[in-house]
């Protein structure tokens, strides 16, 4: 027992250190890149902006006036941060209840081979390549009240005048949303084709040999193994909520009265636009926490086993 | 190899020889000017300094208006900065010079700044330090369309106090035509209103004391009043449908389209309303007129008072020497004289509004020279950070969304916060 053990520990001894020594070299070459990179990109600019979030500066020159958590007390107090917040919220639930099943309708419709499935995928994919400048300015001549296609079909049906949809506090946030759904819902179809696509079609048959109804396959067969894939989808859609602002600026600015702010738009607006660097990066931390936590706590509850 | 090397060298020495020799010293010129036209007459400028000064070149640069103030920051820190930047004046050019951005040009504009006018020199004048030079100045009012005017019966020339101009709103409104065009997107043209009625009320003694933060800043007497005179506009409903979502450039469009009767504009929206006009003629000179800003009976603020902009070049630090030279070029007489012919500039260089072409920009000339006290532009004057939220609050006022005191309130506040 003793031989065999020591033996064994001999061994072991004669491989670890080259075993190990292998995968420090190993570590060694490959860490220090990406770590250099992500300190560089990622943890030197969250420190700065936490640290910048603590003074009353103007970007110009180095902060000296020192506010302690003044700006993010400014940040609470501000009502249009609330509506952003809400803003962010309320696409997070678009993309879930409406864009999110309608990629998923498009792409069971869509997987099959059949003549024009491969068009058809490509012209409803065709939004999610634009660029959001572009189609944020495309969309605001689409809602222009005067010379816009909305107001042409409000014409043709003779109904009068078409309602200046981006210029209206109720109306705004709703048509930005309609957009968002347009643009996005092409990219989330893609990823669900792809995972049909490469779904095990034996699966099916097999459920149909066992007399499965169409919808009891699609049910109880795609959907199920589709699953990793919705789960991919939802956190690119909560990501990207949090994080859309090239669309809203051409589109409203933010405005009227700060009503369709994003918290990205806040930012900027409050943040860039009145050279309140402290403030702007009160927000970035405050959504920086927002974003980590929402990653962080997702991957542990819903994605651990992907 | 070493062949390949000694022909590398040879060819590296070629390159830096001759690069040496035809040196240049380039210009970067940052501007905002939307008016082709103008910057045609620019271009032709900067090529004429150039074939006068020897190895200069001048590159211009263009950033949109909105687009220049929130970028200036972050690219005046740049090693890369422009050489001369536009200005407005006022709280933003203070907080540049504090961060030490701009060159001190004071001793190279000594011969050539009492050419122009006094005023407007020392708007770019800092604790005794000139960091620009001013090539124009503006005044704001209303613009209107005669005809348009004429159709509702309302004579431009009666308009000479507020409630002139709400009457003149009702018929306008009871006739069927849009009174007013704004563009409530970008807000600072709605904050015109509020704060020239603030300086009709309360004159330049409430500013400089709500500057100072004395009498109850700015939620005191005056400005409640000019918020409420304001709501009594807004009440009417005289701007275009969908106002708060015009921005600046389509609703002074819309107005050069003849779809509204009246804007309160800048004077320089003489020349724009023509080229964002759908048929890029927009109003002609016999059928558009000025009416200055309305007087509020009982106000402190003189009738003749003016608010308006007073524009310039700044000269950005570690910029080239010939950069100053080029500004007194700019700004020289004959340059002066050609803008104001083409109607484009109330000029700042003296004797040179003799220039101007038409009746309508003489006019705004004249306003401005008898002008006792000329006002910047409030968001201008009060800096990005205050100045933004007078631009925010009183856009809401228009769109019913903050009551007057609310907005005195509301500036008040980010005053004291300040930055």
């Amino acid at each position: 027992m003793l031989a065999i053990s020591d033996g064994s520990r001999l061994t072991s001894r004669r491989w670890r250190p080259r075993e190990s020594s292998g995968r420090l070299t190993v570590l060694l070459f490959f860490l220090p890149p990406a770590l250099v990179l992500f300190s560089l990109f990622v943890v030197m600019p969250v420190g700065e902006a936490a640290w910048y979030s603590l003074f009353n500066w103007n970007g110009f020159g180095s902060p000296t006036k020192w506010v302690g958590l003044d700006n993010y007390r400014f940040v609470l107090e501000n009502k249009a941060f609330f509506t952003a917040i809400r803003n962010n919220l309320l696409i997070i639930a678009a993309s879930l209840l409406l864009q999110l099943p309608l990629a998923l309708v498009l792409a069971i419709m869509l997987a099959d081979r059949f003549r024009g499935a491969v068009s058809l995928r490509m012209v409803f994919f065709m939004p999610y390549i634009l660029a959001e400048i572009a189609t944020g300015l495309i969309f605001s001549f689409v809602y222009d009240g005067n010379y816009g296609l909305l107001a042409g079909i409000y014409r043709w049906f003779g109904a009068g005048d078409a309602p200046h949809l981006l210029a209206n506090q109720a109306t705004a946030f709703p048509a930005i949303l309609v957009v968002i759904i347009w643009k996005y819902f092409g990219f989330h179809m893609m990823l669900y084709i792809a995972a049909l696509q490469s779904m095990d079609r034996n699966i099916v048959e097999a459920a149909r040999i066992d007399g499965a109804s169409r919808w009891q396959e699609l049910r109880y067969v795609v959907i199920p193994t589709l699953y990793p894939t919705i789960r991919l989808s939802v956190f690119f859609a909560v990501v990207g909520s949090l994080q859309l602002f090239d669309l809203i600026m051409p589109l409203t600015g933010g405005g009227p009265a700060d009503s369709s702010h994003t918290m990205v738009s806040f930012l900027y607006n409050f943040g860039v636009t009145r050279m309140r660097v402290g403030f702007g990066s009160a927000v970035g931390v405050i959504l920086f926490l927002v974003c980590v936590t929402f990653a962080l706590t997702y991957k542990r509850w819903f994605m651990r086993n992907d | 190899m070493r062949v390949l090397k000694k022909a590398f060298l040879a060819a590296a020495g070629f390159v830096i020889t001759t690069g040496l020799a035809t040196a240049q010293t380039t210009i970067k010129w940052l501007h905002i000017e939307a008016n082709p036209a103008q910057v045609k007459i620019w271009e032709e400028v900067a090529r004429d300094f150039e074939s006068k000064t020897q190895g200069v070149k001048i590159e211009m640069q263009y950033l949109e208006n909105e687009a220049y103030k929130a970028k200036a920051p972050t690219l005046l820190q740049s090693r890369d900065r422009p050489h001369i930047i536009y200005s407005w004046a006022g709280g933003v050019l203070k907080s540049q010079v504090e961060a030490g951005v701009l060159e001190d040009i004071t001793a190279l504009v000594q011969d050539h700044k009492d050419k122009l006018s006094a005023s407007a020199v020392a708007a770019f004048t800092i604790n005794g330090k000139v960091y620009g030079l001013p090539h124009s100045v503006s005044q704001v009012g209303f613009m209107a369309n005669k005809e348009l005017l004429g159709k509702a019966g309302v004579d431009a020339a009666s308009i000479k106090t507020w409630d002139d101009l709400l009457s003149a709103v009702r018929k306008l409104k009871a006739a069927g035509i849009t009174p007013l065009a704004v563009g409530g997107a970008d807000k600072w043209p709605i904050h015109f209103y509020w704060t020239h009625l603030a300086g009709r009320i309360g004159g330049r003694p409430a500013f400089q004391a709500a500057l100072k933060n004395e009498a109850g800043g700015f939620e005191a007497e005056p400005f409640q009043k000019a918020g409420e005179l304001f709501k009594q506009l807004v009440d009417l409903q005289p701007f275009q449908n969908g106002f708060l979502g015009f921005k600046s450039q389509p609703a002074i469009g819309h107005f050069g389209d003849g779809n509204a009767a009246m804007i309160l504009a800048i004077s320089s929206f003489y020349h724009t309303q023509k080229v964002f006009a759908a048929n890029k003629t927009g109003i002609t000179d016999d059928k558009l007129t000025w009416i200055d800003f309305p007087s509020v009976p009982g106000g402190k603020g003189e009738s003749s008072d003016t608010l308006g902009g007073i524009n310039g070049w700044l000269v950005t630090k570690g910029a080239p020497k010939e950069t100053v030279a080029f500004l007194k070029y700019f700004i020289s007489e004959d340059v002066q004289k050609r803008l104001a012919g083409g109607n484009f500039v109330i000029p700042t260089f003296k004797g040179a509004e003799s220039g101007l072409g038409s009746a309508f920009m003489r006019n705004i000339a004249k306003n401005v020279a008898a002008s006792k006290y000329h006002q910047n532009f409030w968001d201008q004057d009060l800096g990005p950070s205050v100045g933004r939220v007078v631009n925010d609050s009183t856009a809401e006022l228009a769109g019913g969304t903050m009551t007057p005191g609310a907005v005195a309130k509301a500036i008040q506040n980010a005053s004291r916060q300040g930055n």
